[in-house]
């Protein structure tokens, strides 16, 4: 499997896979953010996204986590190749 | 002995309390509603050990009022079980290895161990103990699987020598357990877990949303006048009616005393809408009218709740209630003061910042009508057909999101953002939901109903005293001039702060025009909730935070008033 384009969370379309890069931001955020589940290095996929900037909810390790927009935009992920 | 119970938010651990110590609490499918921490009693070989339920944490560093709650709990505890998610092997495992660097003896629980066969997840148990060097057991909390062995094993709990030096560290210690011990076969997705994923997209999610609420406010009245209907209704009318009867004639069918406890008979009887007496309507309006539909109210949320849906609300709401200076997890105190503002207050501490709890707290208290209030509003206003309840009804949720919009633009401070974990929809337990349903009708009993009737018992000795004469003719230019109606209904406002039964009552028999009566109900439903929100207004705010939100109230009560007055 090859990884290529890189976005972020926030970009992302309903459905498709990545893999984390970097999660960008202030200490406390990654901490966060890390504690649970959500890595670098880490498959996610993304499940959906509210209107008008609304939260993005994410599976990884088959949890779905919902995160507001601006930490979702924090989030670089490289996506997988279809 | 102190046995700390500790794990993540959302792998069971309030259930698993109940188990292990039979004690009465409260489990959810949301995070935060353990940071108020639960304490039960375990026997452990003839030794009585204390057990204590700790705010749900993903880590020991914390990140959270409640995370910080929990790190402080680890310092006073002997013991810990760390109860992990089976099926979220790797996530949980982080807070494991944080707890065995610890100076404390630890034994590890598994839980949700049946949805790992579903799963295609596969765990060698023997070979995860070996590797953390303390006992592990596979438990299923629910069912109370496991339970025996886990506390038959806590004798042999161990602290190994562990040391990461940082997270990245940790992190990836985890890794190399996780791929030893555990190996996930692929499988195909099941049902619910395909709705799951469409109930959390806005479309068909808002759809979905808007079914589950018309459904679940069907099955609130279904049950509700089932109760009054079939129970609570027969119980006052065939047996507290004679023993009131008798009391009246005892008391000479009048006078001071008469009037305060029985009150006026009607037609020579007591009526439990009418007579207006601390032991006839008043007893009958918290326990025969509101109680069956607080009942009903809370066995449908705790479904809800703990089938693990209402997160999925809280995200696809959480745009618009940002917009009001909220995040989506409002929705869940905003939605418990539906049945009653108390319980809706005392849910805002799952709220992180100060801001958001003000914001939240003043909205339900302002623009939330409780079951007692909602069922008065049909009882007054749906005699004149239903449009105008919807009129009462649109009025409060405009309200609520006008002053959101306002209150977000002035109140200082930030809301934080949403990041939190979407639970698998699961079969909600009935043993919790019936434990949880208990605990909040006590709730509702002990915090609730004490203040109401201390507020039935002053207003009624006030009113024999012909105190709200005075007020009225005080209050009266405001009543008639802004909100147009007649100088008589000023009293009954003024009594609405102590017993809305009575103010209702009180306007039903002026004669009121629909519009009259929809901008008096919308009124009463805005100023003064009631004695006993009032109350935990000021516990959870402070002395300040509840006169803001008073000064709050007062005014917007005016102004809608006066507005209705002009549009109606």
């Amino acid at each position: 499997m090859t990884f290529n384009r890189q976005t972020t969370v926030a970009q992302m379309r309903t459905g498709e896979r990545g893999r984390i890069i970097e999660i960008t931001g202030g200490h406390g955020l990654t901490r966060r953010v890390e504690a649970m589940g959500i890595r670098p290095g880490k498959k996610i996929a993304k499940v959906s996204s509210m209107l008008m900037r609304g939260p993005v909810t994410i599976q990884v390790d088959g949890v779905q986590v919902a995160i507001g927009f601006g930490i979702a935009r924090r989030i670089l992920v490289e996506l997988e190749s279809k | 002995m102190k046995i700390l119970l500790m794990g993540n938010p959302n792998v069971g651990k309030s259930v698993f309390f109940s188990r292990l110590t039979g004690i009465r609490v409260i489990a959810s499918n949301y995070p935060g509603t353990t940071v108020k921490f639960t304490k039960g009693y375990l026997k452990l070989g003839g030794e009585l050990a204390e057990v204590i339920d700790v705010p749900g944490t993903y880590t020991l560093e914390p990140t959270s009022k409640a995370e910080e709650v929990a790190t402080k709990m680890l310092k006073d505890g002997d013991l810990v079980i760390n109860v992990v998610d089976a099926t979220n092997l790797e996530r949980n495992l982080f807070l494991t290895l944080q707890l065995l660097e610890r100076d404390i003896p630890v034994v590890v629980a598994l839980n949700i161990w049946d949805d790992t066969k579903h799963r295609g997840i596969h765990i060698d148990v023997n070979n995860l103990e070996q590797v953390l060097g303390v006992p592990v057991v596979p438990t299923v909390a629910v069912t109370g699987e496991g339970m025996k062995e886990l506390v038959s094993r806590i004798s042999e709990a161990a602290s190994p020598p562990v040391s990461y030096r940082t997270r990245d560290e940790r992190w990836a210690g985890v890794g190399r357990i996780v791929q030893q011990v555990q190996t996930v076969t692929h499988r195909h997705h099941t049902w619910l877990e395909r709705l799951g994923d469409a109930s959390i997209k806005p479309f068909p999610g808002i759809l979905i949303a808007a079914l589950v609420m018309l459904v679940s406010f069907m099955v609130i009245r279904f049950i509700g006048e089932g109760l009054i209907g079939y129970i609570f209704e027969p119980l006052f009318n065939n047996l507290w009616a004679p023993v009131m009867m008798r009391l009246s004639e005892f008391l000479g069918s009048g006078g001071f005393l008469h009037n305060i406890l029985v009150g006026k008979l009607i037609n020579g009887e007591v009526d439990f809408f009418q007579s207006f007496g601390i032991l006839t309507t008043g007893l009958y309006i918290p326990f025969g009218a509101v109680l069956p539909y607080i009942l009903s109210f809370y066995l449908v949320l705790g479904f809800l709740e703990d089938s693990g849906y209402l997160p999925r609300v809280a995200v696809l709401l959480d745009t618009l209630m940002h917009r009001l200076g909220m995040h989506g997890y409002a929705i869940i105190p905003t939605l418990l003061g539906l049945g009653c503002n108390v319980p809706g207050i005392l849910a805002t501490r799952i709220l992180e910042s100060r801001r958001e709890r003000f914001i939240v707290a003043t909205l339900i208290s302002i623009g939330v009508p409780c079951a007692a209030l909602q069922a008065m509003v049909i009882g007054l206003v749906g005699g004149e057909g239903w449009q105008y309840v919807a009129i009462v009804y649109g009025t409060l949720f405009v309200v609520w999101v006008i002053l959101g919009l306002i209150l977000n633009l002035i109140v200082k401070g930030f809301s934080p953002e949403l990041l939190v974990e979407i639970p698998p929809y699961r079969l909600p337990p009935m043993r919790m939901v019936a434990l949880k349903l208990w605990a909040r009708i006590l709730g509702f009993l002990r915090e609730a109903v004490p203040v109401v009737m201390l507020g039935i018992f002053v207003v009624t000795i006030l009113y024999a005293l012909n105190v709200f004469d005075y007020i009225s003719n005080f209050a009266a230019p405001v009543v008639s001039g802004f909100f147009g109606l007649p100088q008589e209904a000023t009293a009954a406002l003024a009594i609405g702060f102590l017993r809305k039964d009575m103010a209702i009552g009180m306007l039903s028999v002026l004669n009121l025009t629909a519009n009259q009566l929809v901008i008096g109900s919308v009124v009463l439903a805005m100023f003064f909730p009631c004695i006993a929100s009032f109350v935990v207004l000021a516990r959870e705010l402070g002395f300040k935070g509840m006169l803001a939100a008073t000064g709050i109230m007062i005014v917007a009560s005016l102004v809608v008033g006066s507005l209705l007055n002009l549009i109606l």
